[in-house]
């Protein structure tokens, strides 16, 4: 390859992942923000979304549809956990709620094994994810472009939403000042569903193309997800939205410069340098990339 | 039009407000003062709904609001300003008056409200689209009493409002509460600045490790004072130690 053709493809395998990375890490935090709860049992959306997109596949229903009703599946799953779990220990303490996590997360892959089976199940994808592209007379995935371009119109929804509605605006001022937030008359319940509502969609949204990957879903697939979007709000930041999104982009372009930069026999290890590697920058900034204001 | 009758609260396991009866007539300015630990930022957090009375009652305008959430407590009319204003520091200072009059959903009068809020505090108005935390401090106090104004409460309350102001800045806030009383609001005001709050209110009670220990009019209070001198005088942190 070319080093043109090379750098092309980098950024494109930079900005897709990295883009997946940051929706992830922001349905990870915007719940965290509010709660401090990191929701373990986030990836399983992600499960539950491609288990949806399985049961419709064969069916007649365009590929669209289909994937609107797997994010859907997945805001529903969210918002329900919420409803269900963690509702109910709220008030107790928040180590309540993170065994709660950790249950929901358990029940959730359980009732997989349970009733679809242990082994892979291949999803629908429509045949544009196996498409390429020139780009410079490189040939670039449709999938990647179409991560970049669907996350990037995500983030711009989603920051319009935290600045111009007033349930955005209520929300960024919950996960600052929660009791105050009330104090003004933003009823509790409203935020967290909504949290967790926001979350589901972010994580839908993240599973169509997650899913593209190996086009087939197990019931232990979110946990690779949940590790990423854990990582990199730490790394961003765990504080702050925007800390999510840069965390995201870091650790994708971490992920893919190792990727490209190890030597073959090694690549087998890529997971190990690239947590190595977060492990150094957060030695030397412990608080995150993104400080917290 | 707020009564609290033998309320007990627990915060942690201290046991922060005993026995604590008060009222709080329509029109009325109305402050609690007492040393640190006295019980009077745990009361008004109760009034607000964000702590648990254990025992007790807290009527509102003939409703019993013991044990309400916060967001119930604000619809019934009453709006806090708390110790450290609170204001949402990433928030404009338009985004944090449009969350003050969240419970008005009426767009026309949400104008209205902000203009009136911008004349009330000129200081706010130029800056609406300004990042709450690059106000001063005593900006800051101006925005949180104006975003409590924006729900229109029937009763307001305020926590230490003349918290690490400036001198200057103080007598400015003394004048705004002032000012508020006399268009008619109704206020329950917690102070440090014995002497100073003592000027402008009607009434004041006296608390001390969670219950009343005295009550009246300031006129009352600087007498009883005196005689009580002995064994009111907790230290120079005491707030009747101040008041001699």
């Amino acid at each position: 390859m070319s080093p043109a053709s090379e750098t092309v493809t980098f950024i494109v395998d930079w900005l897709s992942l990295g883009s997946l990375y940051a929706l992830m890490a922001l349905g990870l935090v915007i719940v965290y923000g509010i709660l401090r709860l990191v929701n373990f049992a986030y990836g399983e959306l992600i499960m539950v979304s491609g288990y949806t997109l399985y049961l419709l596949g064969g069916g007649p229903l365009p590929w669209l549809v289909m994937a609107a009703v797997a994010v859907a599946a997945a805001v529903l799953s969210s918002y329900l956990t919420e409803r269900v779990a963690f509702r109910p220990v709220r008030e107790k303490s928040l180590t309540a709620m993170l065994i709660t996590s950790f249950a929901v997360s358990t029940l959730l892959q359980n009732a997989a094994l349970l009733f679809v089976s242990p082994r892979a199940r291949v999803v629908p994808l429509p045949d544009l994810f196996s498409d390429s592209i020139a780009i410079g007379g490189t040939l670039v995935p449709v999938r990647d472009l179409l991560a970049i371009v669907v996350s990037l119109a995500m983030l711009a929804l989603f920051s319009f939403v935290l600045r111009k509605t007033i349930l955005g605006i209520a929300l960024r001022a919950a996960a600052d000042k929660f009791t105050m937030t009330r104090m003004l008359g933003v009823p509790a319940n409203l935020i967290i569903s909504t949290a967790f509502a926001i979350s589901g969609l972010l994580a839908g949204i993240v599973s169509l193309f997650w899913l593209g990957r190996t086009a087939s879903v197990t019931p232990g697939i979110g946990l690779e997800p949940l590790i990423v979007s854990f990582v990199a709000t730490v790394l961003g930041g765990m504080q702050s939205l925007i800390g999510a999104v840069v965390g995201g982009y870091a650790l994708g372009l971490m992920t893919v410069a190792i990727n490209t930069l190890l030597p073959q026999d090694l690549v087998d290890y890529r997971q190990a340098f690239t947590f190595g590697l977060v492990i150094v920058i957060l030695l030397v900034r412990p608080e995150g990339l993104i400080r917290a204001k | 039009m707020l009564e609290l009758r033998g309320l007990q609260v627990q915060y942690g396991s201290i046991m922060a407000v005993r026995d604590l009866s008060l009222n709080v007539n329509e029109g009325e300015l109305v402050a609690l003062i007492g040393a640190n630990g006295a019980g009077k930022t745990t009361t008004l957090a109760t009034i607000a709904g964000v702590l648990k009375p254990k025992k007790g009652s807290i009527v509102f305008r003939g409703h019993s609001i013991a044990g309400l959430p916060p967001e119930a407590i604000v619809r019934k009319g009453i709006a806090m300003v708390p110790e450290d204003r609170e204001v949402f520091p990433t928030l404009t200072i338009e985004q944090n008056l449009r969350l003050g009059g969240y419970i008005r959903r009426n767009r026309a009068e949400y104008r209205r409200d902000v203009d009136e809020m911008c004349t009330l505090f000129p200081i706010l108005g130029e800056r609406l689209a300004q990042a709450a935390g690059t106000l001063s401090g005593g900006e800051q106090q101006q925005l949180a009493l104006a975003r409590a104004l924006m729900s229109h409460p029937k009763m307001l309350m305020l926590d230490e409002p003349s918290l690490g102001l400036a001198p200057a800045l103080v007598d400015q806030v003394f004048k705004l509460v002032t000012s508020l009383h006399r268009q008619g609001m109704t206020i329950l005001l917690v102070e440090q600045n014995v002497h100073q709050t003592l000027d402008i209110v009607d009434r004041a009670y006296v608390l001390s490790i969670g219950r009343v220990e005295a009550a009246g009019t300031p006129a009352d209070l600087r007498h009883q004072v005196n005689l009580q001198s002995v064994y009111l005088g907790e230290g120079p942190e005491g707030a009747l130690g101040q008041l001699s």
